[in-house]
């Protein structure tokens, strides 16, 4: 008789260990239940919002948890890990499924907007609530299979989203976003099967672990995969360009929940996988990755600023964006990681209230190229005045919020700027790239609510005509009020969060504490 | 026997590649699927290919009474192959629906996101 190693749990998970999972449990089990009552005039909706409800409460418990705890990890189907699936989170994961919640709350209001009259049969609360589902469990995931797995959930529910309405404008959309996004899943399949054959885990923190050992140009091969197959769903330079050709064909709500998630999930992947889980490869991609931000923080913003389509302009944002994320990734000490993860955190918020605000805007003026509008200012000065915050709030202007993680990666360029070129030229990147938003933020600002008239017509002195405002657009308006509030406010006492980011931050440079939480530290010799 | 399905996996997977790089939309479909086999062929060699026993443990033991052969890799491959044939009918649904909205099964010509025309930039500010 052998004497068997511990292989199974023999106790149950005890119920406070449940606030891991159960974002997850309610948001696909939301979904499956508004699916049957879809065609219900109130219920979605009231169903929506009482489950997402439910959704940031079980996170707000999971993170204050993991403030004082450490991070928490639970293993499903009773098998130990490394071969059980574990669900693990840490503070960047909790927080960040923490903020897409909140932001998907705000869309499912916001969305009223454009749902006057509309039956339900589209199934638009159940697919929202899918990819929250999708988006959350790649945040709080702990194993790879399981993250792409959960990718496929977000990229099914996101493409029932984008389709929805089944406009030309929106196929032609959808066929571009598809085939990018589905090419971009395979080749992280691609990349798992090399782990797989390699190490013969795919536990994130068991990977850590014997990584180590393994052949260093093939584990750098892998990485070098998952970074064309993370940046692409990420949409960092060069593979971005289905960004712009899609994120402007489906309703406003639709594009600015993909903006504030879809993209962010991509970097948070890069954030684990590179950074956490293989950091000696990510040491022999870091010229790559480097050279990668740098392209990606200048080129998206002149993108924008040649751009006379409103929401393909903010599109351009939207990839900026990534490029600061990705400059945070090529600098990894705890001041870089902080500033990188503060800065998804800024981004699910901030995109998301820019693109709704450019949905009222277009939905206020009945029109989506700025040629077509001008003097807003004089017809709508709240519309202006959300729009302008978002603009310095994405641009990195102080007190705004996006401005400390990009204080933080400049920071650590500049402490790096003495090893190599690599610092300097992120710093000289991340100012130039500020500037070039500035300036195209407050362009488009500049013509579509500063100037006379739409291009071409003559100054007349009357303030452009609007349509009047419904009860929905209110609604709308107080929802993204609500978060341009909720992001002023972050930037005005940032202390909590950067103090927050930073302890994330250390947990991802030394997975120490990750690994115990797994429950594989003891395995070592 | 592992260096003839490594070899077929790189033909898979550059044949997938070279359809996807066509501007056809259904060549780009067949390319997306042959390029998907391949990578659920690349977890199946991953997982070692032998020639030993299906992994069953016979009644009164607890661990098995020789070699098995190791089933992970055949459930992530089964979770992949489901995954992937769903996409993939989801885009074959939506190529043939661009098709008959657009009249375009060709990817240059599928323009309206993108105007062939598009305007020159704002020269005002």
């Amino acid at each position: 008789m052998t004497q068997l190693p511990q292989a199974m749990i023999e106790t149950a998970t005890s119920a406070a260990d449940w606030v891991l999972v159960l974002p997850v449990v309610l948001a696909l089990m939301g979904s499956a239940a508004l699916l049957v009552v879809r065609r219900s005039n109130r219920l979605p909706l009231l169903g929506a919002v009482l489950v997402i409800v439910a959704i940031i409460a079980c996170e707000i418990s999971l993170l204050l948890r993991i403030v004082s705890e450490g991070p928490l990890s639970m293993t499903m189907g009773k098998w130990l890990p490394p071969f059980g699936i574990s669900l693990t989170a840490d503070l960047f994961g909790a927080g960040f499924a923490l903020a897409a919640a909140v932001v998907t709350l705000v869309v499912v209001l916001y969305a009223e907007i454009d749902r006057e009259g509309n039956d339900g049969k589209d199934g638009f609360h159940s697919m929202v609530l899918l990819l929250l589902a999708g988006v959350t469990g790649s945040f709080l995931t702990g194993d790879l299979f399981n993250l792409y797995v959960w990718f496929e959930v977000m990229l099914i529910a996101s493409f029932g989203l984008i389709v929805s309405g089944s406009s030309p404008l929106q196929l032609d959309g959808a066929v571009k976003y598809g085939f990018l996004n589905f090419l971009a899943t395979t080749l992280f399949l691609l990349a798992l099967g090399l782990t797989y054959g390699l190490l013969g885990t795919l536990n994130m923190a068991d990977i850590m672990l014997v990584a180590p050992d393994a052949n260093r140009a093939a584990m750098t091969g892998i990485a070098a995969l998952l970074l064309l197959a993370f940046g692409m769903k990420a949409a960092a330079f060069p593979v971005n360009a289905w960004l712009p050709a899609s994120y402007h064909t489906p309703t406003p709500a639709v594009s600015a929940l993909f903006a504030g998630l879809l993209t962010k999930v991509g970097a948070y992947a890069l954030l684990r996988a590179l950074v956490a889980v293989l950091p000696d490869s990510r040491e022999m991609l870091e010229p790559v990755l480097a050279v990668l931000a740098v392209a990606t923080l200048v080129i998206a913003p002149l993108g924008a600023i040649a751009e006379t389509h409103l929401r393909r302009a903010v599109g351009f944002f939207v990839i900026g964006g990534i490029g600061a994320i990705l400059a945070g990734l090529s600098l990894p000490d705890v001041i870089g990681i902080a500033g990188a993860g503060i800065y998804i955190f800024h981004a699910i918020l901030a995109m998301t209230a820019l693109y709704m605000v450019v949905g009222l805007i277009e939905v206020r003026t009945g029109a989506s190229d700025t040629r077509q509008m001008g003097g807003l200012y004089a017809a709508s000065a709240p519309l202006s005045i959300l729009f302008f915050l978002l603009i310095l709030a994405v641009a990195g202007v102080p007190p705004f919020l996006g401005f400390w993680p990009k204080l933080l990666l400049l920071e650590a360029g500049v402490a790096d700027a003495e090893l190599g070129w690599v610092g300097s030229a992120l710093v000289v990147a991340l100012v130039i790239n500020a500037i070039l938003t500035l300036i195209a933020g407050t362009r488009l600002w500049s013509h579509v609510f500063w100037r006379n008239g739409p291009e071409g017509q003559p100054a007349s002195g009357e303030p452009m005509p609007l349509v009047a405002p419904t009860p929905r657009v209110r609604l709308a308006f107080g929802a993204v009020s609500a978060l341009v509030l909720g992001v002023v406010l972050i930037g005005l006492w940032p202390n909590p969060l950067i103090e927050v980011g930073q302890r994330a931050a250390a947990d991802i440079v030394d997975p120490g504490r990750y690994v115990e939480a797994v429950g594989l530290a003891e395995v070592e010799p | 026997m592992d260096y003839i399905l490594a070899a077929l996996v790189g033909v898979f997977v550059s044949l997938g590649i070279y359809l996807l790089l066509s501007r056809s939309v259904i060549r780009m479909l067949i390319g997306m699927t042959i390029l998907g086999n391949g990578v659920n062929l690349l977890i199946f060699t991953a997982g070692r290919v032998t020639r030993e026993v299906a992994p069953i443990v016979p009644g009164g033991l607890d661990v098995p009474a020789g070699p098995i052969a190791n089933p992970l890799p055949q459930a992530l491959i089964l979770t992949a192959i489901v995954i992937g044939f769903s996409m993939f009918s989801f885009l074959l649904v939506l190529a043939f629906r661009a098709y008959k909205s657009l009249d375009a099964d060709n990817t240059d010509t599928m323009r309206l996101a993108e105007p062939e025309n598009a305007p020159q930039p704002p020269l005002s500010y």
